[in-house]
């Protein structure tokens, strides 16, 4: 399995049945594969759809797509509306779930996603609105990039949201961002502890109840 | 009432040089396409345009860009547009980057009469520099100010000769709050049909907001 599978397939597990979620681009889309059976998750696309799904072959619709312009599909009781309404129900509180990717995660749980000065200036899209109005926020990221852990003391890029995000998903572990600080909950198949702590630039608080990460529901 | 109808060249032609303009859509889905055409052809110039995103290069609003009609962007995402990003960075158009619902409701706001809205989104990141924060119930919130606009240009699925409007699906996104923020509101619609053909529920956008509707299908 490759690490954004793995990824994936953790995250899917903690959507629960009955869930609003709200996928961000890239890696995090892969979780809408793994959701478990028997639970019925609506996704919510941030152009304005809430029971979204994905493409079928032959039937696009130009005025159907996701927040990157690709075609998807609508399940039989999905809603579309505007974006007031769309963005009303991120930051009102109605949306149970945002899995976003990330740039960086800091011992606090802060999130840096969505720009590297004099780079990369993409722009935050909904993505601020998403960290600080979803009632949990799950990143899903690779653990390092170019060398580099991608979990911090403190961000050095410009941050989403000071909200503490709830959950961090990775390649090599499950982390959690509490009061006390940064809780190692769950390791990959076949890492150590050990590895992920080299691995990581932040300190990390070992879970007493450190598990194994599970992938199947 | 008047017939809204009027055709696309003279639609654009009230377009001066310099004007701001609200575009709906979203990635170009449920974008006035045909009226980011006329604006390319009749080379209008020096625009400042409010959209939720600049799009693809050879794509609906980021044609634009790559045309270089426009000296300031209002937008919430610029990622897939590079030419966007080069301008910017080479100094010749100006990008204030809004987060998206932020971007929603202060259009909103300048389209219902609100002096402005107040939301967490933002508080204590770089968006936060230059704004008044107000504290309510112990929560801290920015203070957005409103957005108007010289034109709001739209796409619908349909329209009546009156101006009512529909959208279909996510191609409904930015139009309907747009409708109301603009000076001049242009709308670009598929089907164009008589008066009474869109039942009064069904309405999206109400005729009373709209002051000319061009089609959307070349002739």
């Amino acid at each position: 399995m490759d690490e954004k599978t793995l990824i994936a397939k953790r995250v899917a597990l903690e959507l629960l049945d009955g869930d609003l979620v709200n996928l961000g681009i890239g890696l995090p889309t892969l979780v809408a594969r793994y959701v478990p059976a028997g639970r019925h998750v609506f996704f919510q696309s941030e152009n304005g759809i809430v029971g979204m799904s994905g493409p079928i072959n032959g039937a696009e619709n130009h005025d159907l797509t996701d927040a990157g312009g690709s075609p998807i599909s609508a399940l039989p009781g999905a809603a579309s509306f505007d974006s007031a309404m769309s963005f009303g129900l991120i930051r009102g509180g109605h949306l149970d779930v945002t899995v976003l990717g990330g740039l960086q995660v800091d011992q606090e749980g802060k999130l840096a996603n969505w720009m590297v000065p004099g780079k990369m200036v993409p722009g935050m899209g909904g993505a601020m609105d998403l960290v600080t109005g979803a009632r949990r926020v799950i990143v899903a990221m690779q653990h390092s990039a170019k060398g580099e852990s991608k979990i911090v003391k403190r961000c050095t890029l410009p941050l989403t949201s000071v909200r503490r995000v709830d959950l961090v998903v990775t390649d090599l572990a499950v982390l959690e961002p509490t009061d006390a600080g940064l809780v190692l909950k769950e390791t990959a198949p076949g890492v150590t502890v050990e590895q992920v702590i080299a691995n990581t630039g932040a300190e990390l608080i070992v879970s007493p109840d450190l598990r194994t990460m599970p992938l199947e529901g | 009432m008047k017939n809204k109808l009027i055709s696309l060249e003279d639609a654009v032609a009230r377009i001066p040089d310099g004007a701001s303009i609200l575009f709906g859509g979203f990635m170009a889905v449920g974008g006035p396409s045909r009226l980011v055409d006329e604006i390319i052809r009749q080379r209008k110039t020096g625009l400042t345009i409010i959209a939720n995103d600049t799009a693809r290069p050879h794509q609906g609003i980021g044609k634009l860009v790559v045309e270089k009609l426009v000296a300031k962007v209002i937008t919430s995402h610029i990622g897939l547009n590079p030419d966007t990003q080069k301008q910017m960075i080479a100094g010749d158009i100006e990008v204030e980057l809004v987060p998206q619902g932020t971007l929603a409701e202060r259009i909103r706001a300048g389209g219902v009469g609100l002096g402005g809205v107040l939301t967490p989104t933002g508080v204590g990141t770089s968006v936060e520099e230059g704004k008044r924060t107000v504290e309510i119930d112990g929560k801290t919130f920015l203070l957005e100010t409103p957005i108007k606009a010289d034109f709001a240009l739209l796409a619908a699925k349909q329209a009546d000769l009156y101006g009512n409007l529909t959208y279909a699906l996510t191609a409904r996104n930015f139009n309907p709050i747009m409708a109301l923020a603009g000076a001049t509101v242009i709308a670009e619609a598929e089907d164009i049909l008589p008066v009474g053909c869109i039942a009064p529920d069904a309405v999206m956008t109400p005729s009373v907001l709209v002051d000319h509707i061009v089609t959307a299908k070349p002739r």
